[in-house]
């Protein structure tokens, strides 16, 4: 089923319910809000992180015979708590506990790693199974008491019996005290060995074996705070090259630097910025240029980055304006007063590639979530609800009318539910298959071909 | 006199803002708030969002207080517990409690819609590392 991602964009099929994780409470407690969903290099585990500071980690069945509807279902596979709240009396700052991002690391043997971060600590957590038990010890009972040595008289060679499958998380690493200001993002390098923390002004270099100690690698900070005018947003790693990452800020730019060039890469050695009609300057116009979201493409060759109103894809090869630009919601150019009011302008959306890199995808406002066929250019906007959650259901296209004369099934712009945004969404790594964090629900959806 | 120049400058304006949805906004935001600063992206809005999370707690002002105080009370807080206002000393009380969550996520509970059991297929165990440093916060007990 490989071929299928290789074939036409998210657009261009149709997309299923397939499952929903969470509950259906009306009162949503904030520790369940999920803050970042994550799928690991086969596609085969999905992570979740919440507000709350928990992991959830779901598993895709095995296909099965006796059971063929449940291929490719995902269950719950290992939950733990990787965060807790902290209060820094020195600093007199409440340390949240939400996980910020979730990043896996590629798998090398049995068991697997996954990065979680939240605004000050990063974690590398081990994710193993335990399927077998030693039974029969000389010194200690089964259950664990200590047998008296003078009462042993013969030894016996322990033997392993198979147990009931247990997952267990343990924190192998924690990477703290790096940061002064609010970790953003994590990124694990191509070389497997070394990965990136961003934090509002500094970009920092570890190892994953090295806890003690990190390099810096990008301060932005200025000597006089007072002449401060831009902030970190996000930064990746290129997927191929170990000594490239990009980092992209609040005014609307990316810089992308080559670690080869000086051990601090304050100077960047590519500089993306699309130029700005100065007459259409606005108030706004800074903030909603800021950019939440930056991704490398899988093939490396192009990057993409979500703003308040649009997706831009950038050919790494041209600095000076992107390649395609995808207007997400662009009725709420109009809306934007009341929505600087109510804080939604500095919602942080995200966004993220298929597998072949030719359809990209990015949440909304109502539950919405938009998909671009990079190829055909068609682009369609879906719906996480739970009244389009039928078994294997097929998503019905959405419309949003900007118009006065609002036809049967479109929804008008004033009635949309702004509480409802769906800033996090991942796709299968080689199929067809997206998650999407409506705030406390996880939606999963498939195309219709599986 | 000065109304047939403040005429077509008015026109002009009202094209933009015909062409420009934006400028309207602006327009509107400027009218509700006329002291909103002139740079929005400048260091006020910046320094806001590097500060998020100060919460103020000095134990050396609480210690003090409590010591002039002798039995009574110290003045309680206001309805807005993170404003800090007047004679009022923010107490350990006052800072939100963050409890650890410790139930466990709904996300890992019944799966709903296939009315299925629990979904855990295994025990989900956090087995204390060895290699676990101490926490990263100063040294002083938490409330």
């Amino acid at each position: 089923m490989a071929g299928a991602a290789g074939g036409g964009g998210g657009a261009d099929f149709q997309w299923c319910f397939s499952q929903v994780k969470g509950a259906i409470d009306e009162d949503v407690a904030e520790a369940d809000i999920i803050s970042t969903v994550e799928f690991n290099y086969t596609g085969d585990l999905l992570a979740t992180g919440d507000k709350g500071g928990r992991v959830v980690i779901f598993q895709r069945e095995q296909e099965n015979k006796s059971r063929p509807h449940s291929r490719g279902e995902y269950n719950v596979y290992s939950t733990f708590q990787s965060h807790e709240p902290e209060f820094d009396y020195l600093k007199s700052l409440e340390i949240e506990e939400k996980i910020n991002k979730i990043r896996w690391l590629p798998q090398q043997n049995a068991a697997h790693f996954l990065l979680s971060t939240n605004d000050k600590t990063i974690k590398l957590w081990k994710i193993s199974e335990r399927d077998k038990r030693a039974e029969g010890y000389n010194l200690k009972d089964e259950d664990g008491r200590l047998r008296d040595p003078f009462r042993i008289t013969a030894l016996r060679v322990p033997i392993l019996k198979p147990m009931d499958l247990m997952v267990e998380a343990s924190p192998r690493r924690i990477f703290a005290n790096a940061h002064t200001y609010h970790i953003n993002s994590i990124s694990v390098n191509s070389d497997h060995e070394t990965y990136l923390s961003a934090d509002d002004l500094r970009i920092n270099l570890w190892h994953l074996e090295i806890t003690d100690r990190s390099f810096n690698i990008v301060d932005i900070k200025p000597a006089n705070m007072e002449e401060l005018t831009e902030v970190i947003t996000a930064a990746e790693f290129h997927p191929h090259h170990c000594n490239v990452f990009v980092y992209s800020s609040s005014k609307g730019t990316i810089r992308l630097c080559d670690m080869r060039s000086s051990a601090l890469c304050d100077r960047h050695s590519k500089f993306f910025e699309e130029p700005e009609d100065p007459s259409s300057r606005s108030f706004f116009s800074e903030i909603i240029s800021s950019i939440s979201d930056v991704k490398f493409s899988h093939s490396g060759r192009y990057m993409m980055t979500r703003d308040y109103l649009s997706v831009k894809v950038w050919d790494l090869n041209m600095e000076n304006r992107p390649v395609e630009t995808y207007q997400v919601h662009e009725y709420l150019r109009s809306k934007l007063c009341s929505l600087y009011e109510n804080d939604c302008i500095f919602d942080k959306f995200e966004c993220c590639w298929n597998g072949s890199d030719s359809a990209i995808m990015t949440g909304s406002y109502n539950n919405f979530f938009r998909m671009f066929d990079r190829n055909t250019r068609r682009d369609i906007t879906l719906e996480a609800s739970r009244e389009s959650s039928k078994p294997r259901a097929i998503l019905k296209p959405r419309k949003v009318c900007t118009g006065g004369k609002r036809k049967k099934d479109e929804i008008s712009v004033d009635s949309l539910d702004f509480n409802k945004k769906i800033l996090h969404t991942a796709w299968h790594p080689t199929e067809n298959i997206i998650a999407v964090a409506a705030t406390n629900n996880l939606y999963i959806f498939q195309d219709k071909m599986n | 006199m000065g109304l047939s120049v403040l005429i077509p400058v008015f026109q002009d304006t009202q094209e933009k803002e015909a062409v420009l949805p934006e400028r309207a906004e602006e327009a509107k935001l400027k009218a509700k708030y006329p002291n909103l600063g002139q740079k929005p992206g400048g260091s006020d809005f910046l320094m806001k969002r590097l500060q998020k999370g100060q919460k103020y707690f000095d134990s050396g002002d609480y210690n003090m207080a409590k010591a002039k105080m002798k039995n009574k009370q110290l003045p309680s807080v206001g309805a807005d517990k993170n404003l800090v206002t007047g004679d009022h000393i923010p107490t350990p009380q006052d800072l939100p409690q963050r409890k650890s969550s410790l139930v466990t996520s709904k996300l890992a509970g019944l799966d709903i819609m296939s009315g299925q059991r629990p979904l855990l297929p295994a025990e989900c165990k956090i087995t204390a590392a060895t290699a676990c440093p101490t926490r990263p916060s100063c040294s002083l007990a938490k409330p």
